[in-house]
């Protein structure tokens, strides 16, 4: 059903046996989360579930788990209780065989910047057995203060609006920022700061080290008359290009899609939340409310793993099934 | 005389009759114009309908001194930002409300500064 429209991976370019069929089924778990092996700067996905890959980490990998729109506060009947699905996303990480190294949060924490949201979610993710959790900003975590109580919660060593970069295993991981300062009739936005912050932050890099991305809105155009993409989002790419291997994972769009354009692997992320419409197969990209027992399907977590050797990256979506 | 009498006594009182018909008649009418005040004490008013991600009518016209309200019926909060800034609601849950009067004639554009697709206009003549 998510997978209808999907572009993605038609291309096997590491004649690595991942064929369309193959990711597709791996896509149909969308809703948990995903965990991620790039391997030849190709992008993978498993379901969490599936113990394959994990089995095989070596201590040079990299893992880490994406987490998306948990939206805290969210009580409409797509789903009314928003805290259950994401102790639920808890409960998976916690479970994997291979305990990542981190979290990203791609945004949209809360539902609408209150701060009790917040403090919900902190304490459900204290019951993650992975104590270190990377956020970025969604448009609803900086709702009427233009962001300053996730600057203050979240934005500690962070430039600007919350924007920073880390490196984890020869991995270079960059936060950015695409909520703030959306003009009218426009998408996501970076601003001429950031993209001035992040060609200067990425200059020293060798073109060899592996780049990670992440952003809450879409850095890809899936569908502008949803306002699901970002509009300077070409001129970020454009000092990734010399890059061998560049992953984005961003969430907002509340469902799985990937695409694979040259040397970068386009991720979204489901939300631990509730499920939004394929584009345009909806009058409006509102919260779908589906069948309870079908839910937790439409839910999920990204896993991702870095295989160092054979400079893979690999992403598994999982439901919260 | 004596038929007048009677009469003129009978004319007097219609007279006082009419007379107090005509005060009652005057203190409702002077009661009008007050109770039609208060039912349409504040200016005119108009609705705009936040639903499935946009704004309806798009385009509303009024004239100088409408007072317009904005109200969101989706699952999703939104906003109602005029591009000047010359209006800007706070974040509008489900259900809530957002009342602005048009006072200056003008084209003001708006969009919801949380999903910027989301635009619409406002004619104040």
């Amino acid at each position: 059903m998510l997978q209808k429209n999907q572009d993605s991976i038609l291309f096997d370019h590491n004649r690595d046996g991942i064929d369309r069929r193959g990711f597709l089924k791996c896509m149909a778990w969308a809703g948990t989360g995903a965990l991620c092996v790039l391997e030849g700067g190709v992008l993978k996905s498993y379901g969490l579930d599936d113990p394959a890959p994990t089995a095989k980490a070596a201590p040079s990998e990299l893992c880490f788990v994406q987490i998306s729109d948990s939206h805290m506060g969210f009580n409409k009947p797509a789903n009314a209780d928003v805290a259950a699905t994401l102790k639920a996303a808890v409960a998976k990480i916690n479970a994997l065989s291979v305990p990542p190294e981190f979290i990203l949060h791609t945004g949209d924490i809360s539902h609408l910047s209150k701060a009790e949201e917040f403090d919900n979610v902190s304490q459900i993710l204290q019951s993650a057995s992975v104590k270190d959790v990377f956020f970025v900003p969604g448009e609803h975590d900086v709702l009427e203060d233009d962001g300053k109580q996730y600057r203050e919660r979240y934005g500690k060593n962070t430039k600007g609006a919350g924007w920073y970069s880390f490196d984890k295993k020869g991995v270079h991981l960059i936060a950015l920022v695409n909520v703030m300062n959306l003009k009218a009739g426009g998408m996501g936005s970076l601003g001429a700061e950031q993209l001035e912050w992040l060609e200067d932050d990425v200059r020293h890099l060798s073109k060899s080290t592996p780049v990670v991305v992440f952003a809450h809105m879409p850095l890809w155009n899936i569908y502008p008359e949803w306002g699901w993409g970002t509009d300077d989002s070409a001129q970020a790419l454009s000092y990734l290009k010399r890059f061998g291997s560049v992953t984005v994972l961003n969430g907002h769009i509340h469902q799985t899609m990937q695409k694979v354009e040259g040397n970068v692997t386009f991720h979204t992320a489901a939300s631990t939340a509730f499920p939004q419409p394929h584009p345009g197969a909806a009058p409006s990209p509102g919260p779908m409310k589906v069948p309870a027992e079908q839910l937790r399907s439409l839910l999920g977590v990204t896993d991702v793993n870095y295989i160092r050797k054979r400079h893979a990256l690999a992403l598994i979506d999982s439901t919260l099934e | 005389m004596y038929i007048h009498k009677p009469y003129k006594e009978e004319a007097m009182k219609k007279s006082r009759w009419s007379l107090y018909l005509a005060a009652s008649v005057l203190v409702a009418l002077a009661a009008l114009p007050a109770a039609q005040e208060s039912v349409a004490a504040g200016p005119p008013s108009a609705e705009v309908k936040i639903d499935n991600f946009s704004f309806t009518p798009p385009t509303l016209t009024v004239k100088a001194g409408t007072q317009i309200t904005w109200r969101n019926a989706d699952d999703i909060p939104h906003t109602v930002v005029s591009d000047d800034q010359s209006f800007k609601s706070k974040v509008l849950d489900t259900d809530e409300t957002f009342t602005f009067t048009a006072s200056k004639p003008g084209t003001y554009s708006y969009f919801c500064s949380i999903h910027p697709k989301m635009t619409g206009k406002l004619v104040v003549e």
